[in-house]
């Protein structure tokens, strides 16, 4: 724990001739950051006279840092806490320096490298060297001059160097402006609050002070007292007359007021912001309270901020502050106008965690003025007898509130996990009813009481918790307690009771419940047996409150709009860039009659530009026509169904349905009705179910589904109730042919229709395509059974390697003549094809498997065998042949 | 061959291409609803989620309420019927409400495509934008539901186990029953929005993939690459970027005062992943060759 403190001189001006003898010097460049000019430390020992008048010298070890550049730049002095030294704020002087300022560090007498002793900011010792540290940076050359021998100069620091900042702005005219942070006004009052000794800090101090020797150990260590350590006689004895009575003195407390900026709390005028802690029992809000009152009298411009973080522990927010006290610095020394200073007023909130990394949540809270402790009052009924307690003998146990050197620990008091202890029959308490609104105190809330006791006088120590709405779970506002002596009790008094000044969310629901007890481990109490007597003099608690201070609300990074807004241009683009023609408008009325036409369609293997998978497709489909569409594997005849379904995009060419282009999606689709290379069906859903929702899925009416037609050509039977899961393959075939022809469409397109139906199913199926094309629909059939496709087709497309290779009526593509299987004994030779083509009316011969196919075109069976059998052929067999087959056959071989 | 007409000739065209076919009817969501309802992976998650609490309940009973000073939430886990809804989204918001969202947005397409039946829907013709359209809101309604079937059956459970009070919150301080079930349900809220970057991955890589396995596991390994990022805490603020690193930022919505920022920084995030993913499925799908 460091706690800062310093100390006064009245003689600014005098001594200049004593003061800067150079010890010793080291320059030191130091890189800040990259963007930054760099900062150059001069480490220096400069000499003071012990006090003002006295021969002996103290020497004072200082840092000197400041960036590069010639421009003439205020400076400031930087004061360090009680048990630290230059060291401490060494940080904030690079960033100063930085930041454009000239920047002087310095240990106080008995802290670190400096030598002498510790004066708690006397002001000829302490106070006084910090007019000797202002006249030497009146010597810089760097350093703006405000007249002779007066740089602009200002003053921070936390605890002791708060204190050091507000006396030697008191003391010493030149200092330009202040930012004490967490320091006291009073000494006397912040160690004997209303008479009352805190006596676990002060004990705290007093160690530090004493037994910490520091680095530089003082020529005369051995000579020193080893109980007053580096402390000056006088406040070491001071120390142990008040540790000792329990109780102050009017010596100590004069003293300790002399020492204290209240002394010259007339005369500091200088800008100043008060940055004070609410986690702090050792210098409470209430200090900066009459800091703030002191120096507005004065008519100086104060700000004053209630941080989260105190002596006690706490969020540090130094990162946020030390930027505030740059932008004061810069306003106020560097007279930058356009340097926002910050609200009147600020007080930290803790809103909450961030659940991401486990970081407490600060927000702050301003007003355009400070409202000071008694804010705007609210009242609330307290309830509870009168109540007589005890006061234990030698204080102990004592009850808990703040325990320092813990303080850490107790940083999430605003957030109710900390305990509080207070011990049976020594405390009175006084409950609420549950608040009915949520009630924020920001102040000191004050009570009326009537208090007696058995021995005439009491010291007393007031809380006020949060209690849960259980009533158990009780919490303390900031850890804090209130002490308060009261004199005169024979007959018992009425007084005002000040309790801790908070700023604390009393939730809707939960009591408030008022502790008066007789002990608190942080304080004396009275080592004789008490007997207190506590009543409510007037129910009423009046809690200070400030409406006016609202919290800001937490600012959101600028990515948390600007992210979504640019996905979503992101989006726009890639939505509106993508190529169109997912829906197509055209339409040619001169084909509106004419089911199909293809021109020039080609699709190319994605992967590779050389193959094509359908190459320049020409044809075109009338009403009526049964179509055929042949070919081997790899023929193309899927390639191009799927285009013909707008399932693919064909690189060049257009199909046309009844004159309109069909693309994905393209309207005149709802007119098709297909299947293609097998059933899909949701497997999970049952015959039925599938074909309902799939109409439902079209959008189109109920009534023109003619579901009950379609599943008669299912002949499913019951099996339409079972899921689909459990269907054999060609149950699945003609529930997906039922789905085709839903809707009864004018072209039907079946791909492999009778693919593992049964004979009788195959029949059937045939009857149903030519009665469906006798009804003046189209239909279109790929297939690779030729004889289904000869007895069901009037008409025939063939194609192969992605092209078309004929097209027209099966008669025209069959040819009029027959074609025989002639088989032989032996394996045909070439000869013997040779003889046979020769043999006049013979159209064409091909070698076979099973022989030799031969179209006749102009002769009957019994000639061509005639003239075989003349040529020396062993014929064995003559059969007729499928003509269809012949013909695919011979057109895909010719191909 | 005509020239493009104008829009309204062109809606009368298509009128008169496609009596009966109106585009804006097809795939209405109701019917999308019923044929995703009716899958057994739908049931299972179902069930699933709904019987998760009842399981923790058990082994709550079983082996004892969690006495885990480290996390007091789930100190407070058996205080109260919204004490136990909340640690039950604390328990299953890492992984287990991921699962759902990912299978319901990762499936849709990729399982239609897996089934054949893309084709047909894409020949009624179901416009491809309305059927991703369709698609995708049911699969984050499913989602939705799935998140919210969890804690209501915590809650249900949780009550009847331990009864029905105030929330106490694992910052301090507690919160009546009413607004704690309002918490909980901006802690789903913020859970859901989060997971949109979820959605919108397994959405996508359902549009790409005709595996439905491959665009679930992909999403779900967003999660877990994200987490195992996250982890990473050299990557300093860097880690905001990844989704999962507001996986638990709905705990905000557990505090005193709603922290809002978190969960605010977590949606945006989450958002502009998503818009871009689902803006990449769009124009994917729009322009793809359908050969499944």
């Amino acid at each position: 724990m460091r706690i800062r403190w310093p100390k006064t001189t009245r003689r600014a001006w005098a001594g200049l001739a004593a003061l800067a003898l150079v010890v010793g010097a080291g320059t030191v460049g130091l890189a800040v950051a990259d963007d930054q000019p760099p900062v150059h430390r001069t480490d220096r020992v400069l000499t003071m006279p012990e006090s003002p008048d006295s021969d002996t010298t103290v020497e004072i070890d200082t840092s000197y840092f400041v960036a590069e550049g010639e421009a003439p730049r205020p400076a400031v002095l930087l004061g360090h806490g009680f048990g630290g030294s230059k060291e401490d704020t060494r940080e904030q002087a690079e960033r100063l320096a930085a930041d454009g300022y000239a920047v002087l560090t310095w240990s106080a007498r008995g802290f670190g490298a400096s030598t002498g002793r510790i004066g708690l900011n006397d002001p000829d010792r302490e106070v006084a060297d910090v007019s000797r540290l202002i006249d030497w940076l009146a010597e810089r050359p760097e350093v703006t001059r405000d007249g002779p021998g007066d740089p602009r100069v200002g003053l921070a620091g936390a605890s002791y160097g708060g204190a050091i900042a507000l006396l030697a702005a008191g003391h010493d005219q030149r200092v330009d402006a202040i930012a004490p942070a967490i320091t006291y006004w009073d000494l006397s009052d912040a160690l004997f609050p209303n008479g009352v000794f805190k006596q676990l800090w002060a004990g705290i101090l007093f160690t530090t002070g004493a037994a910490d020797p520091g680095v530089g150990a003082p020529p005369e260590a051995t000579a020193e007292d080893p109980g007053c350590g580096r402390f000056t006689e006088e406040l070491c004895a001071l120390y142990q007359r008040v540790a000792v009575a329990g109780e102050p003195d009017p010596e100590a407390l004069a003293v300790l007021r002399e020492h204290s900026p209240v002394a010259v709390g007339d005369r500091i005028d200088v800008p100043t912001l008060i940055l004070q802690g609410q986690h702090d029992s050792l210098f409470p809000l209430d200090q900066a309270d009459a800091m703030a009152e002191a120096l507005r009298a004065n008519g100086a411009q104060v700000s004053v901020e209630w941080l989260w973080a105190g002596h006690d522990g706490g969020i540090s927010e130094a990162e946020r502050t030390d930027a505030r006290i740059v932008d004061w610095f810069d306003r106020h020394l560097g007279d930058d106008p356009s340097v926002g200073t910050g609200p009147p007023f600020r007080v930290t909130r803790i809103t909450g965690f961030d659940t991401t990394n486990g970081d407490t949540l600060l927000a702050g809270a301003s007003g355009a003025a400070y409202p000071g402790l008694l804010g705007e009052p609210e009242t609330l009924e307290l309830a509870g007898e009168p109540q007589t307690f005890v006061n234990p003998p030698g204080g102990a146990p004592a009850a808990v509130s703040t325990v320092p050197g813990l303080g850490g620990l107790t940083g999430l008091g605003g957030l109710g996990v900390s305990p509080a202890i207070d011990f049976p029959g020594q405390y009175a308490r006084f409950d609420s009813l549950p608040l009915t609104e949520p009630l924020r105190v920001t102040g000191a809330p004050t009570v009326r009481l009537r208090v007696a006791s058995d021995t005439g006088a009491a010291v007393l120590f007031g809380k006020l918790y949060d209690v849960a709405p259980d009533g158990e779970s009780q919490s303390l506002p900031a850890q804090l307690v209130a002490p308060l002596r009261v004199d005169d009790l024979d007959d018992g008094r009425v007084i005002t009771f000040q309790l801790p000044a908070v700023d604390y969310p009393f939730e809707a629901g939960h009591r408030l419940r008022l502790v008066v007890s007789s002990t608190d481990i942080g304080y004396a109490s009275p080592a004789g047996i008490a007997r207190y007597t506590v009543a409510l003099d007037d129910p009423t608690l009046t809690l200070p409150t400030a409406p006016d201070i609202a919290t800001a609300p937490a600012a959101l990074d600028w990515w948390v709009w600007a992210l979504p807004l640019t996905a979503l241009a992101v989006a726009a683009a890639l939505l509106l860039t993508r190529k169109r023609g997912g829906r197509t408008t055209s339409h040619d009325p001169a084909l509106a009659e004419v089911p199909l036409t293809i021109t020039g369609l080609t699709k190319r293997y994605a992967r590779n530009s050389e193959r094509y998978a359908v190459r320049d497709l020409s044809l075109r489909v009338e009403r009526g026509q049964v179509l055929g569409l042949l070919g081997p594997n790899g023929a193309g005849k899927t390639t191009t169904l799927r285009m013909l379904m707008g399932l693919i995009t064909p690189d060049t060419g257009e199909i046309r349905i009844f004159g309109h282009r069909v693309g994905p999606g393209a309207p005149v689709l709802s007119r098709v009705g297909a299947f293609v290379e097998g059933a899909g069906f949701l497997p999970h859903l049952t015959g039925r179910a599938n074909l309902e929702l799939y109409w439902r899925a079209t959008g189109r009416p109920a009534a023109d589904a003619h579901l009950e037609e379609a599943l008669e050509i299912a002949d499913l039977g019951t099996a339409l109730e079972r899921r689909v899961r459990t269907y054999s393959q060609g149950m699945r075939q003609r529930l997906a042919i039922a789905q085709a022809m839903l809707g009864l469409p004018e072209l039907l397109i079946l791909d492999e229709p009778t693919n593992g139906l049964d004979p009788p199913q195959i029949r059937a199926m045939r009857e149903v395509m030519i009665r469906y094309a006798a009804e003046g629909r189209t239909v279109i059939v790929s297939s690779h059974l030729l004889a289904e496709v000869e007895q069901t087709c009037t008409h025939l497309v063939v194609m192969d390697g992605g092209r078309l290779v004929a097209s027209g009526p099966v008669a025209e593509i069959v040819g009029s003549g027959d074609t025989v299987l002639v088989s032989t004994a032996e394996p045909a030779t070439d000869a013997w094809l040779k003889t046979i083509r020769q043999v006049p009316g013979v159209g064409a011969a091909t070698r076979t498997e099973a022989g030799v196919l031969v179209r006749l075109d102009a002769i009957g069976p019994e000639r061509l065998v005639a003239a075989a059998v003349e040529a020396g052929i062993p014929v064995s067999g003559l059969v007729p042949h499928r003509r269809l087959e012949d013909a695919f056959l011979t057109l895909i071989g010719g191909a | 061959m005509t020239p493009d007409l104008g829009t309204e000739a062109a809606e009368r065209a298509e009128r008169a291409a496609a009596p009966g076919y109106v585009p804006r009817r097809t795939l209405p969501l109701r019917v999308e609803a019923v044929r995703q309802l009716r899958r057994r992976r739908t049931l299972v998650v179902g069930l699933l989620l709904a019987a998760l609490p009842a399981l923790v309940a058990i082994a709550f009973a079983v082996g004892g309420a969690p006495d885990d000073s480290e996390s007091p939430l789930l100190e407070a886990a058996t205080a109260s019927g919204p004490n136990f809804a909340a640690v039950c989204l604390y328990l299953s918001s890492g992984f287990l409400l991921v699962v759902p969202v990912a299978l319901f947005c990762g499936d849709t397409v990729a399982a239609e495509a897996g089934w054949s039946s893309l084709r047909y829907l894409l020949a009624a013709p179901v416009p491809r934008w309305r059927l991703l359209t369709a698609k995708l809101l049911v699969a984050l309604g499913f989602s939705a539901l799935a998140m919210v079937l969890l804690p209501l059956a915590a809650l249900g459970v949780g009550t009847a186990a331990y009864g029905w009070g105030e929330l106490r919150l694992p910052t301090g301080g507690a919160l009546p029953a009413g607004e704690s079930v309002l918490r909980l349900g901006i802690a789903l809220a913020a859970i859901f929005v989060g997971q949109l970057v979820t959605a919108a991955l397994a959405f996508w890589l359902s549009t790409v993939t005709d595996a439905p396995l491959g665009a679930v596991g992909g999403a779900i390994g967003l999660t877990i690459v994200g987490s195992i990022l996250d982890a990473i805490t050299a990557l300093g603020d860097w880690r905001q970027l990844i989704p999962a690193h507001w996986l638990y930022a709905w705990l905000d919505a557990l505090q005193r005062d709603v922290e809002w920022n978190g969960m605010v920084r977590g949606g945006a995030v989450s958002l502009t992943y998503a818009l871009v993913l689902v803006a990449l499925a769009y124009r994917h799908f729009a322009r793809r060759d359908i050969v499944s």
